[in-house]
């Protein structure tokens, strides 16, 4: 036929890094703007869900740093509402996480996001010492993460009352096992981020 | 019977009252729970935020313990935890070089061949049948029954219950006497896992929900995962000042309520642990109802 | 001795650009009973068929192989060349040396080899050719059309007006489809049962037109000029012969409260019903499933007002054949209800509505007659929201293609509201305004500009009821995606356009293609947009994807012209490549034994059993003998036959066996 071959020029773009590491196309989203208006937290984000998608699939190295820049990607509790109602079947949760991962790497984090990054460090943290969530262990590192020392202190006596928190942690026997899946997982070293 | 079981962190700390009344509601039913020999943490919602390959080997360890332990089926109450395991489970079958790369981390095999099983279906497969010989009082109040993002999203991957209208929960009110009300957030997020790093949203999202129950005339709330109960219930000083207003509708866990209709005693449902105080009215107490009766007969005979 | 002559053809540089075409023809010139071979640029071209015709008058060809494209499209010209040069044309063939070869593989020596392999085995098939004489068949002038809406009438009024007999087929006890449930018609708001009930009325009293409702094609049989189908006309409880069409019946059925089919279940008819006031015919029938006598044996209240006696309560369905030449299948579309998408709350809440449903509301002759009125309370809605795209380009739910009338009817929907609410407020969720058309760009406009339709470039996420309003859930996608929250009376979903219920049924049993989405395949899509690949059935409307009622009418038009056309032969010819089981002079008459495996497997039943007699009359042998009328050429029986006694004519086994033995002696 007259019609030459497809050539694929890669172009080295997050968009085919998505697609490339989880099979999920960008391309497809023809900006309905469904996710952004069922997004339970779309009102608090600096770019709701379909614009995220809008700044990816420009494929553009600048808009692409807006997005892993972006609170959005933070805010994102993968409900998975988005993904339920979007007509396109786009896994937009498995967007944001993989932006949430590169903007980590690429150190770009937004400076209000880092609350909550510092959550996620310290439920990992005491993953990688114990085996187990230690919650009393969860909150001290937190506030040694976050500077956020006043915060929640009036629920713990209420917690320690009703018997909702441990001052010892389960430890679990396998936890060189354990310690190895972080070691290969997150390619640590030695010490703790 | 015996049953494997996957407790999670939550169970064992801030949700404990959600362990203690699992284990009683199955103690009832004459199901012994085992548990998954060594197991860790999932990751949760923190390990998915972070790190892909960390999010699925957490789970996979424990699926790969289960395996071990010779589990056919394993209960997992923690709607957080069902969800890692049941995502997991789907994502390295679908994808298997994906599923090769996690066996290797984790350095031990993986066959997917453990079932995984949340409260609601433990109910429905092993509950429900015996549930007319248990009953000692109908749980007689207007419930909503709040599912949340983890028990049915995604669903392609859980394939559990309707994903926009869910009705199992409903259906077990029903059967334990209760009548669940018709209302609009039953799948709505509550905020999940910023209930510390954000709990001005959690206040929010979760103010909707409590807001939406109580206007639907709700008398209580029921839920059957531990996030959604810590931010209905733990958050609810916040969440007041968010909505203005002071709600006092109290979270129960399905097992709490199911466990009340057979006659479990509130302190054994840990009731005693919540932060808004369950404060049900009595009412529709009937002391005839012939369950236990029935259930003696049938020992003795 | 056969004198072949060979035509290579370059296609331009769709062959010769892998395939050294000179390289073809020289080699073929040198087998023997070759006399002739040359190549050229374009073998289809005047000049090139020139070639083809001196080839065969100076050099006395008795067959001719032209290498060149797929027979589908040039055959004809080869074949008709062929002819006027005094050659019989079913000795030309064609070796398509550019799909099975140049397109396919690189250009090089193996690629050309492919080439002179592909003409070689039909040059000594074309050795065995005969000369054939084309089939000729009858033409019955008779037009069957299946489908009563707008579509239908249309296509049988041109075919009547033309002089031709016409049967309608409609399985409604009423024609006038879903065009005659509409309020007003996009782009000019002229009414549409005005435009429409006249023609219904001209069909019924036509007198080339035989209209039989509440009646479905079951059965299929024939081919083109010569079909015979088989109607089963449904009972209708009535002798429409004594029926006046008084109504009297309807207004005393004690059944009231049956939710009418023509108003969208947002009204109600008796079990006796006219489905509407304007009902072509305009007498009833007898809705059995709900009717209290046919369930519990017991009423017939219908029976004793009639003043002419025409109840029938124990009629039967009837089946009857009759005979055509050509069909036009006119079934038109349904709408995709709209309670897939949970989120939307359709079937939850009364007052979100489909966009059908809103046309009754908004129809002079509706529910309401003709003011919006809400279904849950009745109340004039203050907010209505309209969204597009309910269900259309939607692959998780809903259809992935677009349905291309939502646009159009939206905008008008929005107008109408806006018409007969003018304090009403109108929200359109959209994502694309598709308005191509003929004053369709400038009727949204209308819409958007004179009557302040208000546009949002959005997807709704979710509805859901609180204190009597819709809690509407969207996002403004030209405001950065920001959440638009629409406290609504009433929700409007503009649903999908999809094929009609049962179109994939009676698609095969019309032996129709049809495409994924169940809709009627044409021939094809740019230049055979009305004709099937079943000659002699034609597509009208939107039976073969959604369409409006101007594009309906302009291709219903073009199917009547088709069959008209048609209808201007008095005799078909048909290809002479038919079956044919072999006779010889007594005394072996055939080497057929008469077992008629071949019976069962013919898909045309042209398989017949004939008789052979001695000179007193004596049955001495039953052979198969194959009507030519009816055989389609497929070959089935020729694969099957025990004993190789059927051949295809122009694919003898004998012609087929040198092709094989060709390939095979390199």
């Amino acid at each position: 036929m007259s019609s030459a071959p497809h050539t694929i020029h890669k172009k080295g773009s997050l968009m085919e890094e998505i697609h490339d590491a989880r099979e999920i196309s960008v391309q497809k989203c023809y900006q309905c703007g469904k996710c952004s208006a069922g997004c339970p937290l779309a009102e608090d984000m600096d770019y709701p869900p379909s614009v995220i998608m809008r700044l990816l699939q420009t494929e553009d190295r600048q808009n692409e740093a807006i997005a892993l820049r972006s609170e959005t990607i933070w805010l994102c509790v993968t409900c998975e509402t988005c993904a339920t109602r979007c007509p396109m079947e786009i896994d937009i949760p498995g967007v944001m996480d993989f932006c949430r991962q590169r903007s980590l790497e690429k150190k770009m984090t937004h400076p209000k996001a880092k609350n909550i990054i510092a959550f996620h460090k310290a439920f990992l943290d005491s993953i990688d010492y114990t085996g187990r969530l230690y919650e009393l262990g969860l909150i001290a590192d937190y506030k040694a993460r976050s500077f956020q020392l006043g915060q929640d202190v009036a629920l713990a006596p209420g917690m320690i009352a009703k018997g909702k928190l441990s001052f010892l942690p389960e430890l679990i026997r396998d936890r060189k096992g354990l310690a190895a899946i972080f070691r290969k997982t997150l390619h640590r070293k030695g010490g703790r981020s | 019977m015996k049953l494997g079981y996957y407790p999670g962190c939550s169970l064992k700390g801030g949700s404990r009252e959600y362990k203690e009344s699992v284990v009683a509601l199955c103690k009832r039913f004459d199901i012994t729970l085992v548990e998954v020999p060594d197991w860790n943490c999932c990751g949760a919602t923190a390990a998915h935020n972070l790190n892909k390959e960390l999010s699925l080997s957490l789970p996979a360890r424990i699926l790969a313990q289960a395996e071990k332990a010779g589990f056919e089926e394993i209960l997992v109450p923690c709607a957080a935890c069902y969800n890692r395991l049941m995502v997991t489970a789907h994502e390295m079958k679908t994808q298997p070089a994906l599923g090769q790369r996690v066996k290797e981390i984790i350095g031990m095999e993986v066959s997917g061949k453990v079932r995984i099983l949340n409260v609601i279906q433990l109910i429905e497969k092993y509950l429900l049948d015996k549930l007319e010989l248990k009953m000692h009082r109908p749980f007689d109040y207007r419930a909503a029954c709040y599912y949340g993002c983890l028990l049915v999203r995604p669903s392609n991957i859980l394939q559990f219950d309707r994903p926009e209208d869910p009705e199992t929960m409903d259906k077990v009110i029903r059967k334990i006497g209760g009548q669940p009300v018709e209302w609009e957030f039953k799948v709505e997020c509550c905020g999940a896992g910023m209930s510390v790093s954000r709990t001005d949203l959690v206040a929010k999202l979760s103010g909707k929900v409590i807001d939406n129950a109580v206007y639907r005339g709700a008398e209580v709330i029921i839920v059957a995962c531990p996030m959604c109960h810590s931010n209905l219930d733990m958050r609810r000083p916040d969440i007041n000042k968010y909505l203005e207003k002071k709600t006092d509708i109290p979270v129960l866990y399905i097992t709490q309520a199911m466990g009340l209709a057979v006659g479990i005693s509130e302190k054994e449902l840990g009731l005693h642990r919540h932060f808004v105080p369950v404060r049900l009215p009595e009412k529709g107490l009937l002391t005839d109802m012939p369950g236990e009766e029935l259930e003696h007969q049938q020992k003795e005979g | 001795m056969a004198r072949i002559g060979v035509f290579v053809c370059h296609c331009g540089e769709n062959i010769s650009a892998t395939v050294d075409c000179a390289k073809v023809a020289n080699t073929i010139a040198k087998m023997n009973g070759v006399v002739h071979s040359v190549d050229y640029k374009y073998m289809c071209s005047d000049p090139g068929q020139t070639l083809i015709k001196e080839a065969i008058r100076e050099k006395g060809l008795t067959g001719i192989v032209v290498a060149a494209c797929s027979p589908r499209m040039h055959e004809p010209t080869f074949r008709k060349a062929t002819s006027e040069a005094g050659l019989n044309p079913f000795l030309c063939e064609m070796a398509n040396i550019r799909e099975h070869v140049s397109w396919v593989h690189d250009k090089g020596d193996p690629t050309t080899d492919k080439a002179i392999d592909v003409v070689r085995t039909l040059v000594e098939k074309v050795k065995k050719n005969q000369p054939l004489e084309p089939i000729r068949v009858p033409v019955t002038k008779t037009a069957l059309v299946v489908g009563g809406g707008v579509a239908g009438i249309q296509a049988a009024l041109d075919i009547a007006n033309a002089g031709h007999k016409v049967i309608m087929v409609e399985r409604e006890p009423s024609i006038g489809g879903h065009m005659s449930q509409l309020s007003e018609t996009f782009p000019t708001l002229d009414c549409s049962q005005c435009i429409l009930t006249p023609r219904m009325v001209e069909i019924a009293q036509h007198p080339n037109i035989t209209l039989y409702t509440y009646a479905e094609v079951t059965a299929l049989d024939g081919f083109i000029g010569n079909f015979k189908a088989t109607i089963r006309r449904k009972a209708k409880s009535l002798d429409e012969d004594l029926c006046t069409g008084c109504g009297l019946c309807t207004t005393k059925c004690p059944v009231k409260k049956i939710p009418s089919e023509f108003e969208q279940g947002l009204g109600f008819r008796p079990a006796i019903y006219v489905p509407f006031p304007q009902a072509v015919p305009n007498k009833p029938v007898i809705d059995r499933e709900n009717c209290t006598y046919y369930l519990k044996g017991k009423c017939r209240v219908c029976e004793k007002v009639c003043p002419t006696n025409a109840i029938r309560f124990d009629q039967e369905d009837t089946i009857m054949e009759i005979e055509a030449g050509a069909l036009v299948l006119a079934t038109g579309f349904d709408i995709k209800r709209a309670d897939f998408f949970p989120e939307y709350g359709y079937g939850k809440y009364k007052d979100v509505i489909d966009g059908l449903q809103f046309e009754r509301l908004a129809s002079a002759s509706g529910p309401t007659m003709g003011e919006i009125r809400r279904p849950s309370d009745g109340r004039v809605p203050e907010k209505i929201v309209f969204i597009a795209c309910a269900g259309s380009r939607d692959p998780a739910k809903g259809i992935e293609y677009c349905s291309k009338i939502c646009c159009m009817y939206t905008a008008k929907h929005a107008m109408l509201y806006k018409h007969k609410v003018h304090h009403g407020e109108a929200y359109v969720f959209y994502m694309d305004i598709r308005a191509g058309g003929k004053m369709y760009e400038e009727f949204v406009r209308r819409a958007i500009e004179e009557d302040d339709a208000k546009y949002v470039r959005g997807r709704v996420s979710r509805i859901y009821e609180k204190d009597g309003k819709l809690i509407v859930k969207g996002a403004d996608t030209l405001l950065n995606g920001r959440p638009v929250e629409i406290e609504a009376d009433m929700v409007v979903l503009a649903t999908a356009g999809v094929a009609s219920q049962g179109a994939e049924e009676l698609a095969q049993t019309l032996h129709v293609s049809y495409d994924a989405h169940k809709f009627f395949a044409e021939a094809h899509p740019k230049l055979k947009p009305v004709e099937t690949n079943t000659a002699g059935i034609f597509l009208a409307g939107a039976c073969q994807a959604p369409k409006d009622i101007p594009e309906s009418v302009a291709a219903a038009s073009g199917a009547a012209a088709k069959v008209i056309g048609l209808f201007s032969n008095d005799e078909l010819t048909r290809e002479p490549l038919v079956a044919i089981v072999n006779r010889f002079p007594p005394p072996y008459f055939s080497t057929c034994v008469g077992c008629f495996m071949c019976q069962p497997v013919c898909p045309y039943q042209a398989i017949e059993k004939e008789q052979i007699k001695d000179r007193s009359g004596k049955v001495i042998r039953e052979l198969a003998r194959i009507n030519p009328g009816l055989c389609q050429g497929c070959g089935t029986c020729v694969a099957l036959c025990r004993s190789k006694s059927i051949d295809l004519y122009g694919y003898t086994n004998h012609q087929v066996y040198q092709e094989v033995v060709a390939l095979l002696n390199e």
